[in-house]
């Protein structure tokens, strides 16, 4: 696979990351120990290299009846400044990625800009799959351009509940309230102090950790000094350089489904529990609609197949992907991530079972090389902030 | 660099011998082995008075990405396991030479060996 170096490669050599392979990059896995910095983003805050994320942008005066036909949500629906979580589903309504979409300003002729971000493995898949449906999907197509950016644009994120305090050390005070008045799942162009100078990024207050964050869109050339100027804002032990390992046990601490793991082209949206996403009911065509409407109509994930659910280890032993899920110890389904999780202190794993097991209470082994372990379905998430 | 302690010898699987009284060793798991890992979470060792195979595992180490096998770099049987590690299995990331250690042996033979020097040239960690 070809590796790939994010801008911010070199500062994680120095700061001493050890480095994993992810979707063909080369991205840190950890700086010091993976589970201070866990609790670093839970109980201060963290900051993350997201540059192998995709940024794809959908442009035009039909970009939004475009996505409604590309993307299972309705984007049209989506007001200016909005993020939306959405899937991007093949004809049989398998899941090509998961994504999320930022609805940005209209330029000054009128076009609609949004903003697609795919995962990292993904994003030439999804740039591809874009402009490709943009050509076959009606007559006269789609009059919109993709413009897949993912090489040129780096992804800094800070998460924690330290984290809008730091940043907004890097804001100039008259566009504080841009910083402390956006949503969850909102973004905005705001000033920032990069390196000493002053630079217009997109702020989005989004996240994979289940913390209050951010996540700030910049130019590869400024992208080290923004995570410079970031981390020297930061008091001491304020700000933890965190890797994928704690991204990963933050996320499933958060519910959050990891694509290749809970996500994939065989499994589909209802048994996944993103029912929701999934707008069958808006105006017009989309690509998967009729192979997602017969899933639904046949129950995937409530009355047929399997249902991704939560699993509370009993005892100490944490279930892996791929274990099987075991009831009377017949395979009654198969573990998609599992760990440890460092805030709760038990095992914790999110696993696809049989529908008739998926009710929270019911008690399920997780087959750990041979040993049935205990466990028990609960609902998703398992870690919820206070707010 | 992972630190590779001078005065132990090391298997292949990464752990680490130390000669004790008469024919007893210690038996851990080295600062590579443990780097390597990540943050240890459990980790289940074989029970006083069994028998253990140079070679051939004798318990689990589990971290929070990944379930590594343990291996007996001797055969032996077991006189003794740190109580303390199963309790905070932290202390073997910390201190994987001293208060990390894992459990003893009385051994009658010994599997291929490598020397701290050999060891850290095959595995690049730091004398």
């Amino acid at each position: 696979m070809t590796e790939n170096y994010t801008a911010l490669y070199e500062e994680h050599k120095k700061l001493g990351a050890s480095f994993t392979d992810f979707g063909g990059w080369q991205m840190p896995l950890k700086y010091g120990s993976e589970l201070a910095e866990h609790h670093a983003v839970r109980n201060s805050a963290g900051i993350f290299d997201l540059s192998h994320m995709g940024e794809v942008w959908v442009t035009g005066p039909d970009a939004a009846e475009f996505l409604d036909y590309a993307l299972a949500g309705k984007i049209s629906a989506m007001a200016v400044g909005k993020a939306k979580y959405s899937l991007i589903c093949n004809e049989a309504g398998g899941i090509i990625d998961d994504l999320i979409v930022y609805r940005r300003p209209a330029d000054d002729e009128g076009h609609h800009r949004f903003l697609v971000v795919p995962n990292a493995g993904n994003a030439k898949v999804v740039a591809e799959a874009l402009a490709q449906r943009a050509g076959s999907a009606r007559e006269g197509g789609f009059e919109i351009a993709v413009d897949d950016v993912s090489d040129a644009t780096s992804l800094i994120a800070v998460q924690g509940p330290k984290a809008e305090e730091i940043l907004l050390r890097l804001v100039p005070a008259a566009q504080h309230e841009l910083v402390t008045g956006l949503k969850y799942y909102a973004a905005v162009e705001v000033s920032f102090l990069v390196g000493g100078a002053s630079r217009n990024l997109l702020l989005a207050r989004t996240g994979y950790t289940g913390e209050d964050g951010f996540e700030i869109f910049v130019e590869n050339d400024a992208a080290a000094a923004l995570w410079q100027s970031i981390v020297a804002v930061a008091d001491e032990g304020e700000l933890t350089p965190s890797g994928l390992a704690s991204r990963d046990s933050l996320r499933l601490e958060a519910g959050m489904p990891l694509y290749g793991n809970e996500l994939s082209l065989e499994g589909d949206p209802f048994a996944a529990g993103l029912g929701p996403v999934v707008a069958l009911s808006k105006e017009g065509d989309f690509v998967g609609k009729a192979a997602l409407a017969a899933k639904k109509e046949a129950g995937a994930g409530s009355t047929s197949g399997r249902k991704l659910v939560g699993l509370k280890g009993l005892g100490r032993r944490a279930g892996r992907g791929h274990y099987p899920v075991l009831r009377d110890g017949n395979v009654v389904g198969e573990v998609t991530s599992g760990q440890p999780s460092p805030t709760l202190g038990y095992p914790v794993a999110m696993a696809y079972v049989d529908v008739a097991y998926a009710e929270p209470g019911t008690a399920l082994d997780i087959d750990l090389r041979g040993k049935a372990e205990p466990f028990e379905v609960v609902a998703l998430p398992f870690y919820k902030r206070s707010k | 660099m992972a630190k590779v302690a001078a005065e132990l010898q090391y298997s292949d699987e990464h752990e680490w011998v130390s000669r004790e009284d008469g024919n007893v060793v210690s038996i851990g798991i080295s600062a590579v082995a443990t780097d390597a890992l990540g943050d240890i979470v459990y980790v289940d060792l074989p029970e006083v008075g069994s028998a253990v195979t140079a070679g051939e595992t004798c318990g689990e180490v589990e971290s929070t990405k990944s379930v590594s096998d343990l291996y007996s770099p001797v055969t032996g049987e077991v006189t003794e396991i740190n109580p303390v590690v199963i309790e905070d299995p932290a202390l073997i990331n910390n201190d994987p030479y001293g208060a990390g250690w894992l459990f003893k042996v009385a051994a009658d033979s010994e599997g291929p060996l490598l020397s701290a020097e050999e060891y850290a040239a095959k595995n690049g960690g730091e004398l």
